[in-house]
């Protein structure tokens, strides 16, 4: 028998050998992190509901299937899942009020393909309500806490998820990224995130918030880890038009290292109003380990920028406020009476949507409205067009972008709730990604004088996730930093 | 009102001056000449995707009345659409 507290801390590709090895069992690796789970989770809060009953059959049929000889790399790993993805029967609210007790009649895609991979699925995990936020503040439930200082917010949406694999709860947790929420999450939490290309991952049982932004993607210890997590849930689905039935082999050239690679340094991303001297200390340093590794930094530049927050301000609320008309009361969910139908459904999305959701729905049908529709929502989808050009341009110079995830370490708790402009800016480096369709990873690169992490992103072009895994890889490797699982002292003493 | 997220007393002014803030933000977009380039609805090339027109299962009636808050005969229950004359 094991020592079970350390079974929290490998990687996936380390649990992955040693499952095979017998050093220990599915059904330990998963006591573990429930152990962990439990111990731990009152204080960062990074779940919302457990799911004890899949976890015991899964990881059961996990050990089967070690022991017939399956050597697949995700059989028997304890995920966590964002509150946003359905998985048939267990409750799934998108961090919101107005989806309580809603128990999906269907799992979506990504999940089933990962159930079948033979993950093991440990809960939910806390977000912002439908996604929108970057601080998980918006929850309709509860914050979730920064396993690395439980006084600041974890990021988000996928805030949940970041804590939960920086906490030594998960080795996977699965996000979904409409402006950057898993890559400033990850950033945050100190864990690596990524975004795939738009239509990488099929969205088939994703609750939408903004559709031609949305995609789902892995938090994991490692970039590898990441890359192993991408391809199992990757690829074409019939359930989901707007997927691509590309080559998925994101693992090519995976160790080929930056050599003979261009890496360019957007001046506006570096520059980025806001950014704290901690944050561009770590960047600084990265490239220059990229360059010391044999990477040839480049300078190139976005030049719309500094519209990519309005554009995106535009496009994401019009969608949202489209994607959640459904919840009115009748179908599923939460349900006010009222005397008639329009009072039912106007009493059940007062009470049921949170304060930024509402904010996000005015904005939407404000911005779609009739005679304001081409002043905001033509005009921002003509905006759109020209930071994806920005990108096309950038990219003829370089084969990938790097830059901070994100201008600011995590913040205190509570910190930015009344001024929602200065919430929106904490994903000014990652939104033009999604506006792009762009796949994107954030990797830990190291921790700030009062110890909180920093993370690198590297964007590449559509469908060179392999690139980015590449780039990823290679700073993994030349700089050593590795994503660490966050000790969290006890409030009686002693660490955990 | 489009979005039916029925306002209470005190919430237009909440909102107005955030949303005020937001737009004033949002306003910069005004800046750029765009009359010469093509919207973005959708960032990925993809054609028009279709599949064999054929039938296949779908949810079937429990399934989908299993989260309704009130259903009765198979139906969903709603409050009256109509007045009584």
């Amino acid at each position: 028998m094991t020592d079970l507290t350390n079974l929290t801390e490998l990687t996936i590709k380390e649990a992955a050998r040693m499952l095979r090895l017998r050093a220990f069992s599915a059904a330990e690796l998963v006591t573990a992190h429930a152990e962990r789970i439990e111990r731990l989770d009152h204080r960062v809060k990074a779940f919302l509901r457990f799911t004890p009953e899949l976890w015991e059959k899964q990881a059961e049929e996990a050990d089967r299937r070690i022991a017939r000889g399956d050597l697949g790399p995700l059989v028997g790993i304890p995920m966590a899942v964002k509150d946003v993805l359905c998985v048939r029967g267990v409750e799934a609210t998108a961090g919101s009020r107005i989806l309580s007790g809603f128990k999906p009649p269907y799992t979506g895609t990504a999940v089933s393909r990962l159930f079948a991979a033979g993950a093991v699925m440990l809960g939910v995990t806390n977000c912002d309500e439908f996604a929108m936020g970057s601080s998980t503040e918006n929850s309709g439930y509860h914050p979730t806490h920064n396993p690395w200082d439980l006084d600041r917010v974890p990021g988000g949406s996928s805030g949940g998820s970041a804590a939960a694999v920086a906490a030594g709860e998960a080795m996977i947790a699965l996000g979904t990224d409409t402006g950057g929420s898993i890559r400033q999450p990850a950033a945050l939490c100190g864990v690596v995130g990524m975004k795939p290309t738009y239509g990488r991952v099929s969205r088939y049982g994703l609750i939408a918030f903004a559709s031609s932004l949305d995609q789902i993607g892995p938090f994991t210890r490692s970039v590898e880890d990441a890359a192993v997590v991408l391809e199992a849930m990757a690829g074409h689905d019939p359930l989901d038009a707007t997927s691509s039935n590309r080559p998925n082999d994101v693992l090519h050239d995976f160790d080929a290292g930056v050599k003979g690679l261009r890496l360019g340094v957007p001046r506006e991303y570096y520059d980025v109003e806001g950014i704290e001297p901690g944050v561009k200390a770590a960047i600084d340093k990265a490239i220059k380990s990229l360059r010391e590794a044999g990477a040839e930094i480049v300078d190139v530049t976005l030049p719309h920028t500094d519209y990519g927050l309005a554009a995106y301000y535009i496009i994401a609320p019009a969608e949202c406020s489209s994607n959640l008309a459904r919840f009115d009361g009748v179908r599923y969910g939460f349900c006010q009476d009222g005397q008639n139908i329009t009072e039912s459904y106007e009493r059940t999305r007062r009470k049921g949507f949170g304060t930024e959701v509402r904010r996000r729905v005015m904005l939407g049908t404000y911005a779609l409205s009739s005679g304001y529709y081409d002043a905001y929502y033509l005009k921002a989808q003509k905006v759109r067009t020209l930071i994806k050009r920005d990108f096309d341009t950038a990219f003829e110079k370089c084969d990938a972008i790097i830059s901070a995830t994100s201008p600011t370490v995590a913040f205190p708790i509570g910190s930015k709730t009344q001024d929602p402009l200065s919430m929106y800016l904490c994903d000014v480096l990652t939104l033009g990604g999604n506006l792009a369709g762009l796949p994107g990873i954030s990797v830990p690169c190291g921790m700030t004088e009062e110890r909180l992490p920093v993370g690198l992103q590297v964007l590449a072009p559509q469908w060179r996730e392999d690139v980015a895994l590449r780039v990823a890889r290679a700073y993994e490797v030349a700089s050593g930093v590795k994503a660490e699982v966050a000790s969290i002292p006890s409030p009686l003493g002693g660490e955990g | 009102m489009l979005a039916r997220l029925g306002l209470e007393p005190g919430d237009e002014e909440f909102y107005a001056e955030q949303l005020s803030g937001i737009l004033a933000h949002i306003d910069r977009l005004q800046e750029l000449d765009t009359d010469a380039i093509p919207p973005t609805a959708q960032v990925v090339e993809v054609a028009n995707t279709l599949r064999e027109d054929v039938p296949r299962p779908g949810l079937d009636q429990a399934d989908a009345l299993a989260n309704a808050p009130s259903a009765v005969d198979g139906f969903f229950r709603v409050p009256a659409i109509q007045e009584e004359t």
